[in-house]
């Protein structure tokens, strides 16, 4: 059969209005009978999957309802801070700005991080900047991260990341995801509402996301669309041109780190056709000849992605039990 | 350089397989086996590096290398030659 039969041009096509109107009537049904719940927190980065779950979320539920967080620490960057608060204001919703760098000062997770960078680049200094980029898994290997470090004259320097240090370094950069949820809570708790998490389709499968960090929610509202049709959705719901045209970062790190630099294998677009026709069965030489990819490199992507989700396996876990207790149960 | 394969052996056993009904055997797939995932790929590099007194370069972090006992064996005496 041939490609464009396998992988249409429109297969990541979806009418957005039918779409927008069921997730919504959803995380209305979710949030007040299930849950009990009077409205929902958002934590919105700046970025497209924030802004569509706030959007989504007003649509559910009235601007009233919705109570926006922005929560920038010293890593980040300041448009993402100046895209939250006017997607915020767009929508009409309360918001509140809070700097988490103190607490984060507080539990060490700059100190923690930099004493790991220090022993792959002893030179490196606070007013140095720093990110991780994952290598390998793309050329048949396997993943691995890279330590990227640039000092202030714009001395670029990497290294492969061993074992330990990496570890420390996602340990201690963790602390911004789960004090971000720490506040996120504090504000769902004292006004009664339920917390959304907008991890897309491809950071759900692939396990892109903290434990009890950025994955702890309530309600995960996008988690079953992929990136093209996020962005598409936020286009339908008027969201901003510049967060709609803006290619996905992870705002973790101090020095500019895209989404598919630090974990997927492709380019988000890409990376959506490769997971949709992996879920479907498609076989591998179709998504070579459709993303123009060589047919190891096709072979390659597959096995990353069977490789992330065996990888992230836990990350999805709850806390399993020795024996069930078949009375407390969804 | 002590025995690649029982130190391996080892510490697979003490760090991942930790009393799981696992039947290593010196060709096992340690990725088709459910042993390691790419974080504990990193890890065994490390023993490795460490084990063995071995520097392992970017592009030798592969299957070919590392998936099995019989793989690290086999590098390490290249490696070895190579020296």
């Amino acid at each position: 059969m041939a490609t464009s039969t396998l992988l249409p041009d429109d297969l990541m096509e979806m009418d957005c209005a039918e779409e927008a109107e069921r997730i919504s009537r959803m995380m209305s049904t979710i949030v007040g009978r299930e849950f009990r719940k009077r409205g929902v927190i958002i934590a919105i980065s700046g970025g497209v999957d924030s802004s569509v779950c706030a959007a989504l979320a007003v649509k559910a539920l009235g601007p009233g309802k919705v109570f926006g967080l922005m929560l920038p620490e010293t890593d980040s960057s300041p448009t993402s801070l100046s895209r939250g608060i006017r997607v915020a204001e767009q929508l009409g919703i309360p918001y509140q700005v809070e700097d988490i760098s103190p607490a984060l000062d507080a539990l060490g997770c700059y100190r923690r991080r930099d004493e790991a960078i220090r022993i792959l680049f002893p030179a490196y200094q606070e007013d140095w900047k720093n990110k991780i980029a994952i290598a390998g898994g793309q050329e048949g290997g396997f993943n691995y991260f890279k330590l990227v470090v640039q000092s202030p004259a714009g001395e670029t320097f990497e290294a492969r990341l061993p074992i330990r240090e990496y570890l420390q370094i996602v340990a201690a950069t963790n602390f911004k995801q789960r004090v971000r949820k720490t506040l996120e809570y504090f504000h769902a708790d004292r006004l009664n509402y339920a917390v959304i998490g907008t991890p897309n389709r491809l950071e759900y499968d692939q396990g892109f996301f903290v434990k009890n960090g950025d994955g702890a929610a309530d309600l995960k509202p996008i988690a079953h669309l992929y990136k093209t049709q996020v962005y598409a959705m936020a286009r339908h719901l008027d969201i901003p041109d510049d967060i709609c045209n803006a290619a996905p970062t992870t705002d973790t790190y101090s020095l500019h780190q895209g989404q598919d630099e630090f974990y997927f294998a492709l380019r988000y677009d890409s990376m959506d056709i490769a997971l949709w026709a992996h879920n479907h069965g498609i076989p591998v030489e179709a998504v070579a000849e459709r993303l123009g990819l060589s047919l190891e490199r096709a072979k390659a992507v597959y096995r990353d992605i069977e490789a992330k989700r065996a990888a992230t396996r836990y990350q999805h876990a709850s806390p399993r039990l020795v024996t069930p207790v078949l009375e407390i149960s969804d | 350089m002590q025995d690649s394969k029982s130190a391996v052996r080892t510490f697979l056993d003490d760090n991942f397989i930790m009393g799981g009904d696992v039947d290593l055997a010196d060709d096992t797939s340690f990725m088709k086996a459910h042993i390691l995932d790419s974080t504990g790929f990193i890890e065994l590099i490390t023993f490795i590096e460490e084990a063995f007194g071995v520097s392992v370069k970017d592009e030798e972090m592969v299957p070919e290398n590392f998936d099995s006992l019989n793989n690290i064996d086999a590098y390490l005496q290249r490696k070895k030659t190579a020296a």
